[in-house]
Parts: structure tokens; C-alpha cells; sequence
């Protein structure tokens, strides 16, 4: 960036009143693309009883395997079932899997991470290699070993994805914290005499979000990838529940009759995985990070 | 000589590494339910004989000394039997490193070939519509589910038109080369897109240092300038990336072996899952583990050789 650009950056605030509609209007177009495709397809899920007149479990015998049609636009499976249907009912099992598989592991791996960066010492080194271990393992493979002790089902996929996914966010806000912990407000709030925790929780974990928030939009799209991929080998949500990979394996015996069964619900997974990755593009651009989605 | 120290001292980082992955597998083992000697003889010997058993395969000693005696079992290449295929389980699982290893490095192979175009494209025409459209498009296949691209494949190359086999992984290594075909786009186009972003953003980088404006002054060729110079230097984050991505690729791997019938790692994963043949998971388990301890310790290998100042440290 040169110096006349970042001399605009310091006097538009002052000029403009900061309004929410403002803020909005500054986002990157990658956000406000993001954005409102994510909108979309939240709304999609909650008003999918609207939007469908058909039930996505129980399916109709006399209509099996349409193609796309005005009545069914993305045809019906073996079951007689309306895949629009199914697709529009899995929104709500698929958003719900990617947002609490980020965010609930995000909090606890950030805190333990920004602990672990700030006290250093025996606990740091604890974790380090509860992480290494982690790290080793790849990540698919074992999600599935903890599956077999718990059994399939989509709250025992909860659980192994929180037992594990922690460790990236531990990872980043750890590799943050020892860059932070020299920093001078850090040093001033110590002269202060405030305690660590505090130090921790109020002064330094809000500059360790950026990172975190960044990334988490890519894991959203990972995790949802995660739930279906387990759910197409019949480890995840079990049927007949509607989730997006469980109908894409559902069709795997129909694929040369009714390719429709199978290809329509991965349409609706790119959608929403392009959704959250462009919010993640558009946020690293505002937030001044590098969005490069690791695993 | 330096390079073989470094090598000695990684390989021997990884024991405690290699000592972690054993004592996971070993106690998931233990949380497993049910009673291995009730499940072997069918709940119907008697005490008699249950505790004769017990002593025979050690689990009426302490755990620690049991997790020992796993240890030094697997020391000897011994992992227990196969419930499902009643062979010795290092048996069933080594013929089957090659087709992952292979469909792997083949994945990686095709991601890096089409990285490395793209991103000088991309960066090349910075924020133009091809550079746009580049960055789209990854994001597009990055989102993709492989199970899915992988179907999508196999219905229009398979089954369509005819082109490529849609299971198996062939014979010979051009065999492997046209039956792989599949499969491995299907990891490539996942992966590309991660590679993309990173190379382009350092070549973006590179791009406007003094030396490449130095290059430019001596009058070098445009395309020697970017391969000689730009290229090599913007290539070591991205082998990075590469590395960290791997463990999710091999975990990736299981999905698109079972899509395409690959008799791999993956594969057998997901047939001894459904049959609950825990011996070969916990076998499976280490084996993935020093998969990915192996294609680390490979890539950090590989930062030396593109880069010839990285400390061998």
C-alpha cells in the first residue's frame, strides 16, 4: 500500500459518519457476494416448509425416480422422495454440522491456545504435544477411529470433531500470542499490575481473533465437506434424515438412470462452500490477513 | 553428509511421535465395547477356560505391562489377526501401501502441475478477468465433495464415453498411470485451488522485489525472469502448504478409494469400520500415522533442495 492510500484510510472516518449502512457499503465486493449468498441459503433453510410442499422423508410410491420436471424440479429418488425437497431440508442439517463443528471447537482451542502462548512452561508443553499427536493422525482417519468407539450418528460426530478440531485454532492463536505477548500494550498492561487472565481475555485474545475468524470461514466449508463425506460412507447422519451427502450416496446405485438424485444436492454444497469462502476472501482482505485455507 | 544428519536426527524426533500414535490406537482399543474373549469364544466357555484365555493373550496383566507387550508385538511386525479375513493383519495392510502411495503422489503431482501454470497466470495478470476467473474457479472446486466430483467423473469419462476404467487401479505402472486417472483429478482439483492461492499471493510478493526489478534492468527474458527467479523463490511457502494439507489429502484418500474401488489403505478403513474388524483398524491407524509423519519428514527434505540457504538445523 503507498502513502497516499493509507493517508485516505486515516481521514475517511472523520469525514463520514460510521452508520452500519456505511460500514456495509466498504465491505469488498467478495463479502457482500459472500454474504448474500450465505443469506440465501440460511432463509432457504428456515422457511423450507414454504418453499416445498413435499415431505423429504416420506416419499410418494407412485412417482419414483422422475427426472426434473415443473412438479418436481430436481426429480425424485428410488424412495419416491422430492430431492428439491431434501436438498432444502438438509440446509438446515448441513449449515448446523459446518457452524457448530467450527465454532464451538474455535472458542476452547483459541483460549487454550492463548494460555498455552502466554504462561508457557509444563502446560504449553503439554498441549504442544497433544497437538503434535493430533497433527500426526490424518484428520479423516481419525474422526473415523472415534467413530467406531462411539458408534455412527450425527451427535457422536459432534463430539469426535470437537475431541479433535480444536488443535488448528490452539495452533494459530499460540503462534499469535508469542508474537503479542512482547508487545507493548501487553507490557503496559503488566506494569498495570492486572493479572493474567485478564491480560489474556480483555487485551490479548481480541487481536488473535482476526486470524481465527479468517480461517474458521474455510474450516465452515471443510467440515460440512467432513459431515458429508462421513455420511456418504454411511458413518454420519444416518437416513432417512436429509443431509446433503447421505442424498449424493443415495443416488451412487442410480447414477447412470437418475443422475439427478446425485448431482443436484453437491450443486448445493459448492454453493454454499463458495458462499462462506467468499466471505473468508472478503474478510482477509478487510482484516489485512492472508486467507489460505490449510488443514 | 549434513543432509544424512538431519535425516537421522528428524527420524529419531519421530520415536516419541511414533510412541504417541501406538498409545492412542492401543488405548482406543480398550475403550472399544465389548469383551474380546466373550466375543472370541462366543460368550459360551467356561470360567475355567475364559481365564486360561485371558492369561494367554496377556489382559489379565496391568495395562501399561499389555500396552508393553502390544509394543514389542508391533515391533515384530506382529498386529494382531484379522476378525474379518482371519490373516495376520501386517499382511493384509502392507499390499496395500502402494495404491494410496501411488494415488497420492499422483494427486499431488497433477495439483502441482496445474498450481504452477495457473498461479504465474493468475499473478501475471493480477486483478484482471483471468485472474478473477482463476480465483473463482478454485474456490468452485475447493468446495466441490470429492465422493461427488468423483462420481460426476466416473459417470461422464466411465460410463458415458467410455474413456478411463472406473474401478481398480490396473496392472504395471502405465496401468496404474490410466486407471489412477480418475481419482487422482479428483485430488488434484481439491487441492490445486489451496496451492493457487498461496503461490499466487508469493509470487505477487516476489514480484515486486529489488532483485527481480535487477533481473528486469539486465534486459533477462520476461519467462526466464519468472522461472529462475521469481518461481523458485515463491515456491517455498507453497511446499509449506503442501506438507500441512497432507494429512487432510491422505484422510481425503479413504473417501475417494472407496469412490473408485481402489484396493488401498483407504479402502479396506472403511470395510473393516463397517464389519467392526478392529484388530485391522488399529493397524490401519499407526499405518496412516507414519504415512504422514514419513510425507513430512519428505517435504521438509524438500525445502532444502529448492532452497539451498535453509539451515539443515
Amino acid at each position: 500500500m503507498s502513502v497516499e492510500d493509507s493517508n485516505i484510510l486515516n481521514v475517511e472516518p472523520v469525514l463520514r459518519r460510521k452508520t452500519a449502512l456505511n460500514s456495509i457499503r466498504s465491505w469488498p465486493i467478495n463479502l457482500k457476494i459472500g454474504t448474500v449468498i450465505v443469506t440465501i441459503i440460511i432463509l432457504a433453510g428456515v422457511f423450507a416448509p414454504a418453499l416445498t410442499p413435499y415431505n423429504p422423508i416420506v416419499g410418494d410410491f407412485k412417482s419414483t425416480l422422475l427426472p426434473p420436471n415443473w412438479e418436481h424440479p430436481f426429480g425424485t429418488d428410488n424412495l419416491g422422495r422430492d430431492v428439491l425437497a431434501r436438498v432444502l431440508y438438509g440446509t438446515r442439517i448441513d449449515l448446523q454440522i459446518g457452524l457448530i463443528m467450527t465454532y464451538v471447537p474455535l472458542v476452547y482451542g483459541l483460549m487454550l491456545g492463548a494460555i498455552a502462548g502466554f504462561l508457557g512452561g509444563w502446560f504449553d508443553r503439554l498441549l504442544m504435544r497433544l497437538v503434535d499427536i493430533a497433527i500426526a493422525f490424518p484428520f479423516l482417519v481419525l474422526i473415523i477411529v472415534i467413530m467406531t468407539v462411539l458408534g455412527p450418528g450425527i451427535h457422536n460426530m459432534y463430539i469426535a470433531v470437537c475431541a479433535v478440531g480444536w488443535t488448528i485454532y490452539c495452533r494459530l492463536a499460540r503462534a499469535d500470542m508469542l508474537v503479542i505477548r512482547e508487545q507493548e500494550y501487553i507490557l503496559a498492561a503488566k506494569a498495570l499490575g492486572f493479572g493474567s487472565w485478564r491480560i489474556i481475555f480483555r487485551h490479548a485474545i481480541p487481536n488473535l481473533l482476526a486470524p481465527s475468524l479468517v480461517f474458521s470461514m474455510a474450516d465452515v466449508v471443510l467440515c460440512i465437506l467432513l459431515a458429508s463425506s462421513l455420511s456418504f460412507l454411511g458413518m454420519g447422519v444416518q437416513p432417512p434424515t436429509p443431509e446433503w451427502g447421505a442424498i449424493v450416496a443415495d443416488g451412487r446405485d442410480f447414477l447412470l438412470s437418475a443422475w439427478w438424485i446425485t448431482t443436484l444436492p453437491g450443486i448445493a454444497i459448492i454453493v454454499t462452500g463458495l458462499g462462506f469462502s467468499l466471505i473468508g476472501v472478503g474478510l482477509s482482505t478487510m482484516l489485512g490477513q492472508r486467507y489460505v485455507p490449510t488443514v | 553428509m549434513r543432509l544424512m544428519g538431519y535425516m537421522i536426527r528428524r527420524l529419531l524426533e519421530m520415536i516419541p511421535a511414533l510412541l504417541g500414535i501406538t498409545l492412542i490406537a492401543f488405548l482406543f482399543m480398550k475403550l472399544l465395547p465389548g469383551d474380546p474373549i466373550t466375543i472370541l469364544t462366543g460368550g459360551k466357555a467356561s470360567p475355567e477356560t475364559i481365564a486360561a484365555l485371558r492369561a494367554q493373550y496377556g489382559l489379565d496383566k496391568p495395562v501399561y505391562i499389555q500396552y508393553l507387550l502390544f509394543l514389542v508385538k508391533a515391533l515384530h511386525g506382529d498386529l494382531g489377526t484379522s476378525i474379518l479375513q482371519r490373516m495376520p493383519v501386517t499382511e493384509l495392510v502392507l499390499p496395500r501401501v502402494g495404491p494410496t502411495l501411488f494415488l497420492l503422489c499422483y494427486g499431488g503431482l497433477i495439483a502441482v502441475l496445474l498450481t504452477i501454470p495457473l498461479s504465474i497466470l493468475s499473478a501475471m495478470h493480477a486483478d484482471k478477468p483471468v485472474d478473477h476467473g482463476i480465483r473463482i474457479g478454485g474456490l468452485v472446486t475447493f468446495a466441490m465433495p470429492s465422493f461427488w466430483l468423483g462420481l460426476l467423473l466416473i459417470l461422464l469419462f466411465g460410463l458415458k464415453l467410455g474413456w478411463f476404467p472406473i474401478a481398480g487401479w490396473g496392472e504395471g505402472f502405465f496401468g496404474h498411470l490410466y486407471y489412477l486417472f480418475l481419482p487422482s483429478l479428483t485430488i488434484g482439483l481439491f487441492l490445486a485451488p489451496i496451492l493457487i492461492l498461496s503461490l499466487r499471493s508469493s509470487l505477487l510478493e516476489i514480484m515486486g522485489a529489488e532483485y527481480v526489478e535487477a533481473a528486469r534492468a539486465k534486459g533477462l527474458k520476461p519467462t526466464r525472469i519468472m522461472v529462475k527467479h521469481v518461481l523458485r523463490n515463491a515456491l517455498i511457502p507453497t511446499v509449506t502448504i503442501l506438507a500441512v494439507n497432507i494429512g487432510w489429502l491422505v484422510g481425503g484418500s479413504v473417501v475417494i478409494e472407496t469412490v473408485f474401488s481402489i484396493p488401498g489403505l483407504g479402502m479396506l478403513l472403511v470395510r473393516s469400520v463397517l464389519y467392526r474388524d478392529y484388530p485391522t483398524i488399529l493397524g490401519l491407524t499407526i499405518v496412516f500415522g507414519i504415512l504422514v509423519m514419513v510425507v513430512n519428514l519428505l517435504a521438509d527434505l524438500s525445502y532444502a533442495v529448492i532452497d539451498p540457504r535453509v539451515e539443515v538445523k
